[in-house]
């Protein structure tokens, strides 16, 4: 039985196999509990995973073996973000100045603010690297933290765990704002919370999705461009 | 749907290709994005041989992100040494983020009309 267990575990094949078929089974989970964020399948997903890794005594570098062919998708993935921003191209021309002053704002506040927490919590300058993208959609994350020194699995967790408390956050906040227009809501949602905030807004309305997935796009790419600025500002590169 | 593939791959490629060249502190994919959005202006339309493979791959984002996710088990020493940092700076961070971008969006966008029937899902 073990070697039979050696044998398969050193395939890559075996770690794609798992892979899929954990996900598909937490996404299944998280629709029969009713789509709560605190459930949200990746989460639970990564969760068991690592799980099944520790009880195996499986190594990191060997699980990637496999789940590198999927993680290698995230490049055409980011690529593929310019077409629900192509498809928002007319709303965006007409709202363009107030959703770049917004998205530029909400940007800077997101990676700032949370640079400045963790450092007067003490973070190390590891965590606070990780921590500066933590708004944006995972791809685009894990480019950023790449680039400036952080550690990208790091980071790509820390945006999932973002996205999650972004869901719960926002309801209590929009209504004590008295915020009612669903385009400010979507757009709020996919800034602070990018995909996991996407997906939230669309069960408000339609509109708020479609504004959901445009500020995501949107702030992936300003992030993409602000964040190394910031941290050579701030002289932690 | 295969030549979609291949163009979003050469779209990535471009981007990493300008990043190296220009070193722009931005992520190639990225990069290889703005490329494909200024290519899709200038056709003014999203070609189907595109939008398959596209949809096919944002439909299933999620998936994507675990097997990076699941590297944090390698951090699993500094998330136990700093995990209340890091739960207390991600919480604060966002509320704050969505109190900021709300009320600069509501206030830039009170005198604008909005029009809510024209909203397309996709």
């Amino acid at each position: 039985m073990t070697s039979f267990w050696v044998y398969f575990a050193a395939k890559p094949l075996w770690w794609i196999i798992i892979t899929i078929a954990t996900f598909l089974f937490t996404s299944w989970l998280n629709r029969r509990v009713g789509g709560t964020p605190l459930l949200h399948p990746v989460l639970v997903a990564l969760t068991l995973i690592i799980i099944l890794l520790r009880l195996t005594g499986t190594d990191y570098e060997t699980y990637f073996e496999g789940a590198q062919f999927i993680h290698f998708l995230l490049g055409p993935a980011t690529v593929a973000l310019a077409i629900p921003l192509y498809d928002h191209f007319e709303r965006v021309k007409k709202m363009l100045v107030p959703l770049l002053i917004a998205c530029a704002c909400g940007a800077t506040v997101a990676s700032l603010s949370v640079i400045a927490v963790a450092w007067m919590l003490g973070a190390s300058q590891e965590t606070l690297l990780s921590l500066a993208p933590k708004s944006v959609t995972s791809p685009i994350a894990i480019g950023i933290a790449e680039k400036i020194g952080g550690y990208p699995s790091l980071a790509a967790g820390l945006v999932l765990i973002t996205g999650a408390i972004g869901c719960l956050a926002a309801p209590p906040i929009f209504r004590w704002l008295k915020i009612e227009d669903d385009a400010v809501k979507g757009f709020t949602l996919g800034l602070s919370s990018h995909g996991f905030g996407t997906a939230f807004a669309f069960e408000f309305s339609t509109l708020a999705g479609a504004f959901a997935g445009l500020a995501m796009g949107l702030t992936g790419l300003l992030t993409a461009f602000i964040v190394p600025v910031l941290v050579r500002l701030l002289g932690l590169g | 749907m295969l030549m979609g593939l291949l163009v979003l791959l050469l779209c990535q490629l471009l981007g990493e290709w300008l990043v190296l060249a220009t070193g722009l502190p931005v992520p190639g994919p990225v990069m290889g994005m703005v490329m494909m959005l200024v290519g899709l202006i200038g056709l003014r339309k999203v070609p189907e041989m595109i939008r398959t493979p596209a949809e096919g791959l944002l439909r299933h984002l999620a998936l994507l992100f675990v097997p990076a996710g699941v590297g944090l088990t390698v951090h699993a020493e500094l998330i136990a040494a700093e995990w209340l940092v890091i739960l207390t700076a991600l919480v604060v961070s966002t509320v704050v983020t969505i109190i900021v971008t709300a009320l600069i969006l509501k206030r830039l966008t009170r005198n604008l009309k909005l029009d809510a029937g024209e909203a397309k899902h996709d």
